[in-house]
């Protein structure tokens, strides 16, 4: 019986973090809590076991995610016992940057971007995880698995190595740093069938229910806290919705559904017509936006 | 929500079962620009029905654009990436697409066409199972439908379909069809390829893409998706001997030593008897840990930590096997490789290879020869440019396991990487084993460096001093030289310019003649450390990887750099041998630190400031060093 793409995804994705925990001093996950770091972890687990995980995790707070996301990791990180980094860029926090007053660029360039940076500095980290798909957007299409930065962050695509067979080249010099995605070859397809099949604890925001959302500029929008202001006669209202992609509250789009268990998303999923980049605010920006701000450091 | 046709999942459980039990098939496609290789990409995509309504939109828009069909959908927008290259109108580098079917997922290399890409497309093909050739039925067999066709033999994609592309430009005429396919087969045969299946399509138009074309009622072989949908995947894989390259020891407390890694061919079963190379240590698999719990068996493409029944010595890199079907084991091979580097590749360099979960330090020889990959030439060459492909030797500083890359692709293959920047150099594929480091055996000697070194009352080492012309090195070197003789110490001077007049006067200044002239001096200098001499060396050398190939060539502890630090300015202003006004002048080329760079090392045994010091307390400095390393032995001592 041959393998299934399912099971050639995860000897891949495991190979891969393998290397990276062989080659580097200071590896670290990237955990944003969705639904792809959700099966990064759990691949993780299953590379090193019966070893606990080699390496932390970290997560930026961009102290806007859903309440429901923060919960959902706390309480993922007890049960497995994992050793977890909550970073917030304090210097963002001090100046209250949010999307609402200063717009999801700088709200995403500062609590994010460079965030990110920071963290990654203070704690000397040399490797970085993170769950990004080459189907999720053009410009990712053409990332490398093993992404190289510079001691900046910046990624220069013409210091970008190739990438033959199995074979990563994980080497940097002093200040330089590599950003690893395990997840390159899996679609979105693959990941929900992946969770559905190996019953992987996902965040609810996932499975629709009835939410208070308020629509604004075509996009659905949940109001997750009463930090959210509201224009004058808006009025948040009920509807069954859940989230493809999970991110900051304020910038992320519900869609309406009814799936409320994981064969009904992917069902919906094989019937969708919309891509899932599409309830993501910050891709709006311009044509190229993902690939500026890669060069930049976002992930 | 648009219903997506094909896919109606009346029962949902099922479904997924179906899903999750498709196989996956990784191809890519090539062909020279303007055959239309994204529109083609563009068309498995659109047809496959992944193409979103909002990629639609956008596509739409960027068809009105940028497009180049009039305003309609151009699907090659779909596939183009990057925003320097959409403006540019042609791909550089690799894309990985995704889709599937109902039968196969389906991963696709988007390998660009443009002449100097080669690079790109050995990254491509080195992860892909099948290749979709594009001729352009117009144009016919190209020199680039060569040269991507012996990439690919090289490569050993063994699946091979030719898409003779824009019929519709052509009238869908059979007469233009047959004769492209024979003058392929013609030239296939030469290059190994034996078997290909020719396809005439129009991607713009979607004949033979997914659907039989009635415009071509003559073609009744598959269309191209059927073609990828059944294709026979090797199932050979799993039938190989068993390779498992150790990549990693889990080791979490005292009763578990397990040995992760991917099973890159074959197959292993618990109880089985193994064999670990290189150490030919054997022993039997107790446990097969798998993704999900303890398995009895594991096959090639898995994830498995393994643990034995005997505590062996087992580390990074090692090769696991049944124990009769080990691989061999040897550290000279003749490689081809393919140059991706500006750098270009020197002979003599060291650089590191990595192969499977091993790096090791490399060199190589000059190359056998260069091939021309549009006529298959074979050219003499001194080195190897970007995007050029060469047969070489290699010499490595250990034996490594490994099988012949048309045997196996994982144990075969591998990256050369440069010392000092980390990036990768080459690829390359292992032809063969020499047999020469079997035969050249060191002498082992009864009387050893050691004895020898003791009689003369020292240890031996290098002393290798490097700088700018004029920074002082030959003179400090002869105030160490003179204060050891008068020690009853015995030395030896290697100076830059004596061996030029000598050893190396057939080499000139070019970047691989200084290569070679430094490895030669390393080689007599390192000789020279056997007679038990301490040996002083007195060259620009500068270049850090240089440096760092003298000092791989004797033991840790012998090899002193001796970094004689004047600035540019300094030195040019001594000028004794007027050669900085020469090279001002541009008389001299290669100049180093003017039109050639110096790169100070990094950290030296000893740094002497020539702006600081006069060159007897240089000289005295150097001295204070070699007693504190224990070079120079007190008279009484006689152990």
């Amino acid at each position: 019986m041959p393998l299934t793409h399912l099971e050639r995804l995860e000897g891949e994705s495991i190979h891969i973090m393998r290397e990276v925990v062989a080659e580097c001093e200071h590896p670290v996950m990237l955990y944003s809590i969705g639904k792809d770091s959700a099966v990064m972890l759990h691949l993780a687990l299953k590379a090193f076991q019966p070893a606990k995980l080699p390496f932390p995790l970290l997560h930026v707070d961009t102290r806007w995610k859903f309440r429901e996301m923060i919960e959902f990791r706390d309480r993922r990180v007890a049960e497995l016992g994992l050793d977890l980094i909550v970073y917030i860029n304090p210097e963002g926090e001090a100046r209250g940057i949010n999307p609402f007053t200063h717009g999801s660029a700088v709200h995403t360039d500062v609590m994010k971007t460079q965030a990110l940076r920071h963290a990654l500095d203070r704690y000397g980290f040399d490797a970085a995880f993170g769950g990004a798909r080459r189907d999720e957007e053009k410009s990712r299409a053409k990332e490398r698995i093993f992404s190289l930065r510079t001691a900046q962050h910046r990624w220069d695509p013409k210091r970008q190595r190739p990438e033959l067979w199995r074979l990563y080249n994980a080497r940097r010099n002093k200040g330089e740093s590599i950003r690893v995605f395990p997840l390159s070859n899996w679609t979105e397809l693959d990941v929900w069938q992946y969770i559905y099949r190996e019953n992987i604890p996902i965040v609810p925001l996932y499975f629709a229910r009835p939410r208070p959302v308020v629509q604004r500029g075509g996009t659905l929008i949940m109001v997750d806290d009463d930090r959210m202001p509201l224009a004058p006669g808006e009025r948040p209202v009920l509807k069954m919705v859940r989230f493809r992609t999970l991110g900051c509250y304020p910038l992320t789009g519900a869609i309406e559904s009814s799936a409320d268990t994981l064969p009904a998303i992917i069902r919906e999923m094989l019937l969708t017509a919309h891509s899932e980049r599409q309830g993501r605010v910050i891709d709006h920006d311009s044509a190229a936006s993902m690939e500026k701000k890669k060069q930049e450091g976002y992930f | 929500m648009a219903q997506r046709p094909g896919i109606i999942p009346a029962d949902i459980p099922r479904d997924l079962d179906s899903q999750e039990s498709k196989g996956l098939l990784r191809f890519m496609t090539c062909g020279s620009v303007d055959d239309g290789k994204s529109t083609l990409i563009g068309r498995l995509l659109y047809e496959s029905k992944l193409i979103f309504e909002d990629q639609l939109a956008e596509l739409a828009a960027d068809s009105k654009r940028v497009g180049t069909q009039g305003g309609e959908l151009d699907l090659a927008l779909l596939v183009d990436g990057l925003a320097a290259e959409r403006e540019q109108g042609i791909t550089i580098d690799v894309a990985y697409r995704f889709f599937a079917t109902e039968r196969r997922k389906f991963i696709v290399a988007d390998a660009p066409g443009h002449e100097q890409y080669t690079r790109n497309m050995v990254t491509a093909a080195s992860t892909s199972q099948a290749a979709v050739v594009l001729i352009d039925a117009r144009k016919g067999v190209l020199t680039q439908t060569r040269r991507h066709s012996h990439i690919l033999a090289l490569l050993r994609v063994r699946h091979l379909a030719l898409a003779v592309n824009k019929m519709d430009q052509v009238g869908f005429a059979q007469a233009a069809f047959d004769p492209i396919v024979d003058d392929y087969r013609k030239f296939a045969a030469g290059i190994g390829i034996e078997k290909f299946t020719a396809i005439p399509l129009s991607a713009l138009k979607g004949d033979n893409v997914t659907t039989a074309s009635a415009n071509m009622p003559w073609y009744r072989g598959p269309t191209l998706m059927e073609y990828l949908e059944t294709l026979t995947v090797d199932q050979s894989l799993e039938e190989q001997p068993l390779r498992f390259p150790v990549q990693w020891v889990n080791r979490p407390n005292q009763d578990f030593r397990g040995y992760a890694g991917l099973i890159v061919s074959g197959r292993v079963g618990v109880g089985e008897r193994v064999r670990v190379a290189p150490s030919g240590r054997t022993s039997e698999v107790a446990r097969i840990v798998g993704p999900r719990g303890d398995l009895e068996r594991a096959v090639a493409g898995q994830s498995v930590t393994l643990t034995l029944t005997d505590e062996i010595d087992i580390s990074r890199g090692d090769v696991i096997a049944i124990a009769d079907q080990a691989p061999a084991i040897a550290d000279q091979f003749q490689a081809t490789l393919v140059w991706m580097h500006e750098e270009p590749m020197l002979p003599g360099r060291p650089y590191l290879m990595k192969i499977g979960a091993r790096t090791v330090g490399a060199s190589i020889t000059s190359p056998r020869y260069k091939l021309n990959v549009n006529t298959l030439e074979h050219l003499a060459a001194k080195q190897l440019e970007l995007n050029e492909i060469g047969v070489c030797n290699l010499s490595l500083d250990q034996p490594i396991p490994f099988d012949p890359y048309e045997q196996n692709r994982d144990t075969g293959g591998f990256v050369l990487i440069d010392r000092l920047t980390n990036d990768t150099l080459a690829a390359g594929l292992i032809h063969f084993a020499l047999r020469r480091s079997d035969n050249i055996h060191w002498q082992a000697l009864d009387v050893n460096k050691e004895a020898r070194a003791r009689l003369k009352g020292q240890r031996a080492c290098i002393l290798w001093f490097t700088g700018l012309s004029g920074a002082g090195k030959s003179t400090i070197a002869n105030h160490i030289e003179r204060q050891l003789l008068a020690q009853g110490r015995h030395t030896y001077i290697l100076d830059g310019d004596n061996v030029r007049h000598g050893l190396n006067k057939d080499l000139g200044f070019t970047d691989a003649d200084r290569v070679e002239n430094i490895r030669r001096v390393a080689e007599v200098a390192r000789l020279m450390v056997d007679a038990g001499l301490i040996v002083i060396v007195c060259f620009i050398s500068p270049f850090r990887a240089e440096r760092r190939l003298a000092r791989a060539l004797v033991a840790e502890g012998e090899f002193l750099e001796v970094f004689v630090d004047t600035p540019l300015v300094e030195a040019e202003k001594r000028d004794a041998k007027g050669l900085y006004a020469k090279a001002r002048r541009g008389e001299l080329k290669n100049f180093t630190g003017i039109d050639s760079p110096y790169e100070p090392p990094e950290q030296p045994e000893i740094h002497l400031e020539t702006t600081k010091l006069s060159p007897e307390e240089a000289a005295q400095a150097v001295l204070a060093a070699l007693r504190g390393a224990g070079i120079l032995l007190p008279a009484t001592d006689d152990h």
